[in-house]
């Protein structure tokens, strides 16, 4: 891809360009800090390439209309935090299991409740996987920085779209409010993904044969769309065998498409004795300890970055589990991640949390201490 | 310029502490090197205290909070009191004498110099006072090139007052060159 002359850019302003790049042309939402960035640029910019900026009345309004204009073929986006998203989460059900493309921006802020609005936290790490009630799926992207803040909002917006599947952009303040050096394409360029151009003669909305698109209202097709548990055509119903095949099926998308949305890096010792697991702004830290223990020391160190959060990356942290003897999970909240960690390392290494939640980020020297301790 | 630089602009919400690190990250930018800017969030950024930190690197940034400030800027008494515990010996400390007046130690690298002061009296517009800090900064460290900060001041001023900016800069690295003094005579003399 060709790059251009290098930009300072805000992390919240990376997520909304990223967005407009992708082709989101509508955004609905009701401002709060530390997300009001991303409104406030989509209000500058949509109105010029011919997109629509509505400020709605709450948060519950905002995500019913990214919904219904992402029924009516819109490319959408909506941007909020810790208290907005738990307004957002019933219509954000709603969007799974009627299956239709959004993404949901939650840069996190110290909770629970309103919390400290402008404190970094990651205490929303289970409401963005549990948030909405059933056994849903969901697919949530945690950047680290403000290129791939701009980055996995395209994957975004076009994993959204190619599997009729809300996707969760979860930020938080840190990575949200800095600004750092990027090169990104220049800007009007496109980044879109196409779902599929080809609408077959005997299209389904919901095809028990596999994934379909989108086809949006007033483009030929007639269908209804509902919560409820529904056949191949929308309407609803309750017959058992159907239920668990509907609900088979909105999980088996996700399975097929696992290499495209679980987005993990590691670097560092091939059998570490020590790793760190670590997500969000707090990969920062984590990072320069890690760069600075194996490169310039050569210790027996690494770390597995997870771009992607859910799906949980079980494989990599099984793999890793198999080579490091000690992996540490340092996280801003009281210990969320580190659970799915220990699942699937099964026993097989020691795990480790590393906890922080009084409003500051975890500092390199926090994890270098800890490494050094497993280390000796 | 040295290896990492650590930058930390302090001082009371609405002196446009926040803007003149934006202006010096992309500055940095402009000059090819790598930059992270974070701000102090919250109540205190709404007429308390106010702190922004860049950091400027030839290699990749990771950790993006100031932890050792190699330049130190205190616009009011407040934040003086409060970071300049927190500065290493070596530090470049520059304090506004408008609002700052001590007490000043020794063996610290502090220099006092009235930029509020000058913005009001020779530029007539207190407002610029932010970018005459950054050239008073960059004066003392060149850590951007010179003419490249200049152009990012002009820039990313607010429309139509991109020249009033680049004046308060250069005023700053007359102020930092020539004492308060100098530029007071040189001003009086073209009033006249």
């Amino acid at each position: 891809m060709a790059e251009t002359k290098p930009v300072l850019m805000q992390g919240n302003e990376a997520c909304a360009m990223g967005a407009i790049s992708a082709g989101v042309r509508f955004y609905a939402g009701y401002p709060i800090t530390p997300s009001t960035e991303v409104a406030e640029i989509m209000a500058a910019k949509l109105p010029e390439i011919g997109g629509v900026f509505i400020q709605m009345e709450d948060e519950i309004a905002s995500m019913a209309a990214v919904i219904g204009a992402s029924i009516g073929g819109m490319r959408t986006l909506t941007a909020t935090s810790g208290p907005g998203f738990s307004l957002k989460q019933e219509n954000l059900g709603y969007a799974i299991m009627a299956e239709i493309p959004c993404v949901v921006v939650n840069v996190q802020r110290m909770g629970p409740s309103t919390g400290v609005p402008t404190a970094p936290a990651q205490g929303d790490v289970m409401q963005a996987r549990w948030g909405t009630h059933g056994d849903h799926p969901i697919i949530v992207f945690s950047p680290s920085s403000v290129y791939e803040t701009y980055y996995l909002t395209i994957a975004a917006v076009n994993l959204s779209q190619k599997l009729r599947q809300p996707v969760i952009m979860l930020l938080d303040e840190v990575i949200g409010h800095m600004r750092e050096k990027v090169f990104i394409p220049e800007a009007g360029k496109l980044l879109v993904e196409k779902s599929s151009d080809q609408i077959p003669s005997d299209w389904k909305p919901y095809d028990e044969k596999g994934l379909t698109p989108l086809v949006p209202f007033g483009f030929g097709h007639y269908y209804h769309v509902t919560g409820l548990f529904h056949d191949q055509y929308g309407f609803p119903t309750g017959d058992p065998p159907h239920v668990e095949r509907a609900l088979d099926r909105l999980h088996a998308k996700l399975e097929k498409y696992r290499d495209e949305i679980v987005l993990t890096n590691y670097i560092g010792h091939k059998e570490p004795r020590v790793a760190i697991v670590a997500y969000g702004c707090t990969v920062r830290s984590a990072r320069s300890v890690v760069k600075k223990a194996y490169w310039q020391d050569r210790l027996p160190v690494g770390l597995l970055s997870l771009q992607t959060i859910w799906p949980f990356p079980a494989r990599e942290i099984e793999a890793l589990a198999k080579q490091a003897d000690v992996i540490i999970v340092p996280e801003m909240n009281m210990g969320q991640l580190v659970g799915e960690v220990e699942r699937y390392v099964c026993g097989q290494a020691k795990v480790v949390p590393l906890n922080r939640y009084d409003g500051e980020m975890i500092t390199p020297d926090q994890i270098s201490e800890l490494i050094g301790r497993w280390l000796s | 310029m040295a290896k990492r630089q650590e930058i930390l602009l302090t001082g009371a919400g609405g002196q446009g502490l926040i803007l003149a690190s934006i202006v010096l990250a992309a500055a940095a930018v402009n000059d090819n090197k790598n930059v992270v800017q974070t701000q102090s969030y919250g109540p205190e950024a709404r007429g308390g205290a106010s702190m922004s930190g860049v950091i400027i690197d030839v290699d990749t940034i990771e950790y993006p909070k100031v932890t050792r400030p190699t330049v130190l800027l205190c616009m009011n008494q407040a934040s003086y009191n409060k970071y300049l515990p927190k500065v290493e010996p070596g530090c470049v400390i520059i304090t506004d004498s408008t609002f700052v007046s001590g007490p000043f130690k020794e063996e610290l690298q502090i220099k006092s110099l009235p930029i509020t002061r000058m913005a009001k009296e020779i530029l007539k517009r207190e407002v610029v006072a932010n970018m005459l800090a950054l050239g008073v900064i960059n004066a003392a460290t060149g850590l951007v090139d010179r003419n490249i900060f200049r152009e990012s001041v002009y820039n990313m001023a607010p429309k139509g007052s991109g020249e009033l900016n680049q004046e308060a800069f250069d005023l700053g690295y007359r102020l930092y060159e020539e004492g308060p003094e100098q530029l007071c005579r040189d001003a009086a003399q073209t009033s006249r």
